[in-house]
């Protein structure tokens, strides 16, 4: 009897597991099969021409391409280094009663749905940075901005969690030495916790990527490559949220499952990088 | 005792179903739909949802008959009905107006020529004080502004019309941007229905964009004086669009075809747009149901329809329609 409980056990957790695998097939091969009839029609000039005229069955990605990636590279520049400095301030130099409040409150942030930050952003800070950069406020690098400010909390947390790893023993053998603040901070925790700053960034740069609601409030949706980022653009996925419903014809239609197709490969792609280097990380610390 | 409860339940389950009646598509009537939708339960006691998804969506989903009516703005021709199985009809007729956030430029004010409008919006008129504006509009003090072109960024019956429109005074719009519910726009912002071309037009300054008329009364915003098909200046006021609604030929044999932008007369605003109703042929039965709502609305949702910005049909577009529905057995 135990032991048909433990067989059942298995198996189902090993369904369970599988079935992982098989939705990631699944969604695989259904974005592949109705982007079919965009790839057969363009094939990979898809993604270089940047022409997109539904009223003349002319698409073209890379508008779209160019907007989500570099949206997303402003977002991490913005991001990275201000995430790093609050979980460094936190982990390490503020007093715990401060550490304490500062930390809830930005677990709370990573909390706010996207859509609250796409209001916030069009509403309050497309006014505010249309004076301070010109153009309309709306554009690559209002996106980038707003998309920092929603992946920060995430990061920060995640950081400073992976600092508080840090065994105390080594930065008092550092302190015991002789070392500064700072010296501890660049030659031990640093290192130390290096894989878990990059998780960060990952998860974080997934969540950028693929983040519709926060960035269509202020894209612009502009389907031009813009000439400077503080022009309207565009991104994969505020392509599918504005134009979807309304594709009526087919190459329109599976136009919009090719740029699913290519924004699922970007980040898998992205995403397998990292883990791989991340996971290498891992190991040479280990050794 | 029990039993009789759970017979007259289920007959009242059935019976409020059978009048319960769907509907989805564009969202540049919805308004009206809704308040008609409203009016016509208190009345009768019958159910309209209208879902507001766009033309686009609502042609898709009729078609499918995931829906009892589709409602499009832009009309589908008679041979693509007969592919698809559909009856069409117009419900009512709206107006597109270009309508302007120029600080101390008051409604009515500002006077555009059609070509000139084609012109801003394909980028070629970058500054509010280029003269081809600053000519007809010696009164006004124009500023040297960058001019903020504002779009939707979906597919949309609305821009079906305006670019329908603009095709048909811009050679140079006709060539290069064309005719469509979305097109490659070579300037401008984006916005999500009418609602977001709104909100873009009002959080930007010396902006210009395009909105059904009912969009610009709420929001306040000015409209431009265009032209009619013979260049004469016309105002984006009522009477103008009933003008021009009175010039519609329809014909019942093609499904009521036709697009309405640019007709005839001299006081006609040059952009009105008709929206239509699509029916599935085989659903008889239900297709009397819808037609029975639609009737009634024509009869008692003229002043409704005004309130909010839009043209009733004119009484023998309505007797034309009822005949149409006759002929096809569902009145």
């Amino acid at each position: 009897m135990n032991r048909l409980l433990d067989t059942i056990f298995h198996n189902t957790t090993r369904f369970f597991a599988i079935s992982v695998l098989m939705v990631l097939a699944a969604l695989f091969f259904v974005l592949f099969n109705e982007a079919k009839p965009a790839i057969d029609a363009f094939g990979l000039q898809f993604i270089t021409n940047s022409k997109w005229a539904p009223n003349m069955d002319i698409f073209g990605g890379y508008p779209a391409i160019y907007g989500s990636i570099i949206s997303t590279i402003i977002a991490m520049l913005i991001a990275t280094p201000v995430a790093i400095g609050i979980a460094i301030f936190l982990s390490e130099l503020a007093p715990p009663w401060i550490a304490t409040i500062v930390g809830m409150a930005i677990e709370l942030l990573a909390a706010i749905p996207s859509i609250i930050y796409g209001m916030w952003g069009l509403f309050y800070l497309a006014p505010i940075l249309r004076d301070i950069w010109g153009g309309n406020g709306l554009g690559l690098a209002t996106a980038g901005f707003v998309l920092s400010i929603m992946i920060l909390p995430f990061m920060a947390a995640i950081t400073r969690d992976a600092m508080k790893t840090t065994p105390p023993i080594l930065k008092e053998s550092a302190y015991g030495m002789g070392a500064t603040r700072w010296e501890v901070l660049k030659d031990v925790v640093i290192p130390y916790v290096k894989s878990g700053i990059i998780g960060s960034i990952i998860l974080a740069l997934g969540r950028a990527i693929g983040e519709t609601m926060a960035v269509t409030f202020v894209m612009g949706n502009s389907h031009k490559i813009p000439d400077s980022i503080f022009k309207p653009a565009t991104s994969i996925p505020v392509t599918l949220a504005n134009e979807f419903t309304e594709a009526d014809t087919d190459l329109y239609y599976s136009s919009l499952f090719y740029l699913a197709l290519i924004l699922l490969v970007i980040s898998f792609t992205v995403i397998a990088i990292a883990k791989f280097w991340f996971l290498r990380n891992l190991q040479e610390q280990r050794v | 005792m029990l039993k009789k409860t759970i017979a007259a339940l289920a007959a009242s389950i059935i019976t409020a179903s059978a009048a319960n009646i769907s509907g989805a598509g564009a969202s540049f009537p919805a308004p009206v739909y809704f308040d008609w939708a409203y009016m016509y339960q208190k009345a009768t006691g019958n159910q309209v949802n209208y879902q507001s998804i766009g033309s686009g969506g609502g042609i898709k989903q009729v078609s499918a008959r995931t829906v009892n009516f589709g409602a499009s703005d832009k009309p589908l021709k008679p041979k693509k009905l007969d592919r698809k199985r559909l009856y069409q009809f117009p419900a009512v007729i709206g107006s597109i107006v270009a309508a302007y956030n120029i600080p101390g430029i008051k409604d009515g004010e500002l006077k555009i020529e059609n070509k000139d409008l084609a012109a801003i919006f394909m980028g070629k008129i970058k500054y509010w004080d280029d003269k081809r504006i600053t000519e007809d509009n010696p009164g006004l003090n124009l500023p040297h502004k960058e001019i903020v072109v504002c779009h939707r960024a979906d597919g949309s019956g609305t821009t079906f019309n305006f670019s329908y429109f603009l095709a048909h005074v811009s050679e140079d719009w006709a060539n290069n941007v064309g005719i469509g519910k979305a097109l490659d726009w070579p300037t401008g912002l984006g916005g999500k229905g009418n609602e977001g071309v709104a909100s873009l037009i009002s959080q930007n300054p010396y902006s210009i964009g395009y909105v059904e008329y009912a969009y610009k009364l709420k929001n306040g915003f000015g409209a431009a004086v265009l032209q009619t098909a013979s260049g004469k200046w016309v105002e984006a006021k009522e009477e103008n669009f009933k003008a021009a609604a009175k010039y519609a030929k329809w014909t019942p044999a093609k499904h009521f075809y036709q697009i309405l932008a640019l007709q005839p007369g001299d006081n006609s605003y040059p952009i009105v747009a008709a929206t239509f109703i699509l029916l599935p042929r085989e659903a008889t039965e239900m297709n009397k149901e819808v037609v029975k709502f639609f009737d009634y609305s024509f009869k008692h949702g003229d002043e409704d329809a005004k309130k909010l910005g839009y043209i009733p049909l004119p009484e023998q577009t309505k007797e034309m329609i009822r005949s149409y529905w006759k002929e096809h057995g569902i009145y």
